[in-house]
């Protein structure tokens, strides 16, 4: 099994890759970061592209931990991401997100960048992003343009990404005090999430005190993976942590409004689970991610 | 259809040769220069036979185009092998880590990757690592048991200041090979 026949070209720099798109502004062009999505959908013909620019891109992999930001270059591996002291220590969610990602040989070559602009479905790091409120970084003939997470994801493989456009980072910025966690079912056949759940809760209430209070939640992210067509933000459940100590009965109460901004008829159904069960799994899988979360708040749990 | 001439250095060798672009580096490898040890199995990314080490990191050859390997220093599980077994190959022998030794291969190159970076792992570990080496006749006991051997050797020659190695030939003395 390989790809149908193709032309490809190697950029080295990202202005050469932006050259590159512009050249073959009227071909079927793919981009190729680390070709995890890439080359399994050519190998079954799912694509057949004229052009293939790959990125050799050495800037694109990188790390850079500001004061209240990280910037992570597009072909930053999954591997990096677990393995960066700098990712762990500022975008924890970030790190944990894509230690699911997977198996070893994946995260040594897949990159958050072709993650984000492959918009699987089930893809964890979508979720991720969503959940840490991050900035997508694109560049185009004209310049750099911005986009927010929530504005990124459009569908099955579909995200704000233009034509002649490339994804080069993702800027993620750092969260306040209080707990994170990503928690997910995997897929039993392809690997990705059935379920995921990313979640940022940050406490202003001072967590784990002597008398036993977790913490008054200031403010909640929680977005979804594997669910719908697309990651998605699951604002009931956010609005319902929101001014609620971070305790097992906010959890629940949180938890039981998993599916309330989905429309049910949108549920993703497949031979291994049903748009139902689906359902079931996000309610589980809130509360999964909530609870961890909750305990890292607390500081019963260490850190990524 | 672009073709492309591309330089790597495979298990110690330096090799050339032009590729197609759409060539996987499993096919390039195997095909087109003669290193057999990386397998074809599920042809999706999946079940890891094809795994070879690129510049350390255990990928699976199936999953990246060979023209994507340019430049890139390549080991596949015979190139572990020296005058004898390395202690990796010598422990999943000793274990039975292997039954038709199909995934074997792939099983090596990605315990290589996990003993490189860590010298004791737990059996949990080192599921965890072999997640994307998939055996479909063994069972996983007895390769977990094969790693856990190997990183003991692994330990103890590095705990004795010396280069780890096998503890005996690859395959059995010629007959009239001595003497």
């Amino acid at each position: 099994m390989f790809p149908a026949e193709f032309d490809y070209e190697r950029a080295a720099s990202v202005s050469e890759a932006l050259a590159l798109l512009d050249e073959h502004a009227d071909a079927d062009v793919e981009i190729l970061a680390g070709g995890h999505s890439l080359v399994p959908a050519m190998k079954n013909r799912g694509r057949e592209p004229d052009v293939v620019v790959d990125l050799d891109v050495p800037a694109l992999d990188a790390v850079n931990a500001l004061d209240d930001r990280t910037v992570v270059g597009a072909l930053t591996t999954y591997a990096t991401l677990v393995d960066s002291g700098a990712v762990r220590s500022t975008v924890p969610l970030v790190a944990e997100a894509a230690s699911e990602v997977g198996d070893t040989q994946i995260r040594n070559r897949g990159t958050i960048g072709g993650n984000l602009a492959a918009a699987h479905p089930g893809a964890d790091l979508p979720a991720a992003v969503l959940a840490s409120d991050a900035t997508i970084l694109l560049r185009n003939r004209d310049g750099k343009r911005e986009v927010g997470a929530t504005d990124f994801f459009r569908g099955d493989g579909e995200t704000a990404v233009e034509r002649g456009e490339l994804l080069t980072g993702v800027r993620v910025p750092h969260a306040d005090d209080g707990g994170f966690a990503y928690a997910r079912k995997t897929h039993p056949a392809t690997g990705y999430a059935m379920v995921g759940v990313a979640a940022v809760v940050e406490t202003g209430g001072g967590g784990g005190g002597d008398d036993g209070s977790e913490g008054v939640v200031s403010s909640a992210r929680v977005a979804a993976t594997g669910a719908v067509d697309r990651a998605v933000r699951l604002p009931s459940v956010e609005d319902s942590l929101v001014d609620e100590p971070l305790d097992a009965a906010t959890i629940d109460a949180a938890a039981s409004e998993a599916t309330d901004d989905i429309d049910t008829g949108r549920l993703r159904s497949d031979a291994h689970a049903s748009g139902e069960f689906r359902g079931e799994l996000l309610e589980t899988y809130v509360g999964r991610a909530l609870e961890t979360a909750a305990d890292r708040a607390a500081g019963d749990t260490p850190t990524a | 259809m672009s073709t492309h001439e591309i330089s790597l250095t495979v298990d110690g060798t330096t090799e050339d040769l032009t590729v197609e672009s759409r060539t996987l580096l499993v096919h390039a490898l195997r095909d087109d220069l003669g290193y057999t040890a990386p397998n074809v199995g599920c042809e999706s990314g999946k079940c890891g036979a094809c795994t070879v080490e690129m510049d350390g990191d255990a990928v699976k050859s199936c999953t990246i185009l060979a023209v994507q390997a340019d430049g890139s220093d390549v080991t596949t599980a015979a190139g572990y092998a020296d005058d004898g077994l390395d202690p990796v190959q010598r422990a999943f022998h000793d274990e039975h880590g292997l039954q038709c030794g199909y995934c074997t291969p792939g099983m090596l190159a990605t315990t290589h990757q996990l003993l490189d970076e860590n010298r004791e792992p737990t059996r949990a570990e080192i599921r965890r690592a072999l997640k994307g080496n998939v055996c479909r006749c063994t069972g996983y006991e007895s390769i977990v048991d094969a790693v856990e051997t190997a990183a003991e050797r692994l330990r103890a020659a590095d705990a004795d200041g010396e280069r780890p190695t096998g503890d005996g030939p690859a395959d059995p003395p010629e007959p009239g090979a001595e003497d």
